[in-house]
């Protein structure tokens, strides 16, 4: 675990780079993870993604899966790889300030 | 008389039937358990099978032969299950009403899913092993392969056993130089995750291993076609790999009859309460084994730990009492490393895989996160614990439901 300055802001991340304490979230804290991770700037595409991510772990629980996303959004499996290139998945929760998604155990 | 109804006669149904029915009075309860066909595979057994070690006969049992006396077997489809009218309607036009169900309906294969490859070259050099069809094909394949690149591809997670497609990498790699021909075949891994396993620790001792064998790892790699004419896999962010022969374990989902009932999610695995295995949708129905879609691995392993946990449950829900929130997530595996040697790793929910002796702490016979030859010999012995054991519900020898930390190190 670090404490890393982000957006202005003390944030603990795990060793994967996850939020430790998921409440303390922002939209500057998700551009700047973005960022560290090569995507820059955050697109509308990019936040309807990340929006969902959000709306249905609150309402799961647990960070959704690719499948889930690109069949509950307009965007598609290919669109989600050029805007979240390699891990679509891992990068789109970090950015959301999700936990890591489960699914590969 | 009151109805216990087990859907799926695999590993872990056939042994929930043995042990509720030494639980139950048969005097008020009567217990069916339904699957679709009488052919019991041993799985784990799938894996040994394209290398000419084990042939169908070592692995494939009639199923009621290990269902035991006193447990109604009932060879059908299941259709659907009603779970407001607790009842379930078999393909076969009967219908079982229950008081509790309990669902082990396992995972199946779908090849479909990824573009391209039940389309030009499946099961003439595109194979699975996951099925035993998979598993004599790839066997064939294997004797004619003399040179060339062999690629294995994991299309999407979750798949039962995590760890099998990599031993069969090191199976490969042993078969090949044992064929005298391991210089001229290639020999690529490729994964979606972003190293040789889920859990760093593991993965790292595994990654090593891959590496010390000479296989290539195409890691992030998330297959989004083949073309089975040009022999290519291709993933989503555009990287092209070609093959001579390819082994895929295709994307996994939950039982057809689980997706119609609606009672599955986007793969159609059960949503199943962690520790105590209460099927979310309803007070009476419980999930056990592979399909439910709790993050623990999907082994057999983890359907015997489940089952200790999942008997008490059942019997406190029975008697009104309230559940036990006992399953941590346990599961124990032997990784197959070639030339007679296995690895051994023990983890859970919350404690990734850790160096140390098992079963005995300190003394073993085996080693945990480390390969070995006893861990070789565990891994053959299985199967007979297997048929044994396991699927008559018993308690395997000095192997605890929850995870021991005792004679492990971090
Ligand atoms: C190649 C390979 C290697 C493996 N190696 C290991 C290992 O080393 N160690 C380990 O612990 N585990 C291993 N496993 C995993 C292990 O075999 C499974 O996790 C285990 O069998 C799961 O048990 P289950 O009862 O949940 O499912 P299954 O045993 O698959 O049983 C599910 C049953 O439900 C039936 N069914 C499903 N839908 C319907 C329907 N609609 N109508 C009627 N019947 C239906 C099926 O016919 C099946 O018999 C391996 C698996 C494979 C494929």
């Amino acid at each position: 675990m670090t404490t890393e300055l982000l957006a202005g802001l003390n944030i603990e991340l795990d060793a994967e780079g996850f939020l430790v304490n998921a409440d303390q979230w922002t939209p500057e804290i998700a551009e700047e993870i973005a960022r560290r991770s090569g995507i820059e700037p955050l697109t509308d595409r990019h936040w309807t993604v990340i929006d969902f991510c959000r709306k249905d772990a609150a309402d799961q629980g647990t960070p959704p899966t690719i499948r889930r996303i690109t069949k509950n959004t307009d965007v598609s499996t290919k669109e989600i790889y050029q805007l979240f290139p390699k891990g679509p998945g891992i990068l789109a929760s970090r950015i959301a300030g999700l936990t890591k998604p489960k699914g590969c155990i | 008389m009151r109805n216990l109804v087990i859907l799926g006669g695999g590993t872990a149904g056939t042994m929930m039937s043995a042990k509720m029915r030494r639980a139950l009075d048969p005097k008020e309860w009567s217990i069916t358990i339904v699957d679709q066909d009488n052919e019991h595979i041993y799985q784990p057994g799938l894996l040994f099978i394209p290398f000419g070690i084990y042939r169908a006969k070592d692995v494939v049992k009639p199923r009621s032969r290990y269902v035991p006396s006193g447990v109604d077997l009932v060879l059908s489809e299941i259709d659907v299950i009603d779970h407001e009218a607790n009842e379930v309607r078999l393909a076969d036009g009967s219908t079982l009403p229950y008081d509790f169900l309990v669902i082990a309906t396992g995972s199946r294969i779908v090849p479909a899913e990824v573009e391209g490859l039940t389309g030009p070259g499946w099961h003439e050099n595109i194979f699975d092993f996951y099925t035993l069809e998979g598993a004599q094909g790839l066997f064939r394949a294997l004797e004619r392969f003399e040179e060339g690149r062999l690629v294995l591809n994991v299309a999407e997670m979750p798949i039962k056993c995590p760890v099998a497609p990599l031993e069969f990498m090191f199976l490969a790699d042993w078969y090949f130089h044992q064929k005298g021909v391991r210089d001229k075949v290639e020999l690529v891994y490729a994964t979606p995750l972003d190293g040789a396993f889920t859990k760093p620790r593991a993965s790292s001792l595994l990654g090593g291993l891959l590496e010390k064998k000479g296989v290539k790892v195409e890691t992030l790699f998330n297959v989004s076609s083949v073309d089975g004419e040009a022999r290519t896999i291709s993933s989503w962010d555009e990287r092209v790999l070609s093959y001579d022969l390819l082994v895929t374990i295709p994307t996994h989902m939950g039982s057809e009859a689980v997706e119609r009932s609606g009672l599955g999610d986007d793969l159609a695995f059960v949503p199943t309460n962690k520790h105590t295995l209460q099927a979310d949708a309803a007070e009476n129905i419980f999930v056990i084994g592979d399909a439910t879609n709790l993050p623990s691995s999907k082994a057999g392993s983890v359907a015997h730990f489940q089952g200790e946990v999942l008997e008490k449950n059942l019997l406190r829900a029975i008697e009104g009492r309230e559940l036990l929130p006992d399953f941590d997530g346990h599961a124990n595996c032997f990784i197959e490393s070639g030339f007679d040697k296995a690895v051994l790793i023990d983890f859970n929910y919350d404690t990734e895989p850790l160096p140390g002796r098992f079963p005995l702490p300190g003394v073993g016979p085996m080693s945990l996160l480390q390969e070995s030859e006893a861990n070789h010999w565990g891994k053959m012995a299985f199967r007979w614990i297997y048929w044994n054991q396991l699927l008559a519900g018993k308690e395997l020898p000095l192997v605890d439901s929850k995870m021991s930390l005792l004679g492990k190190w971090s």
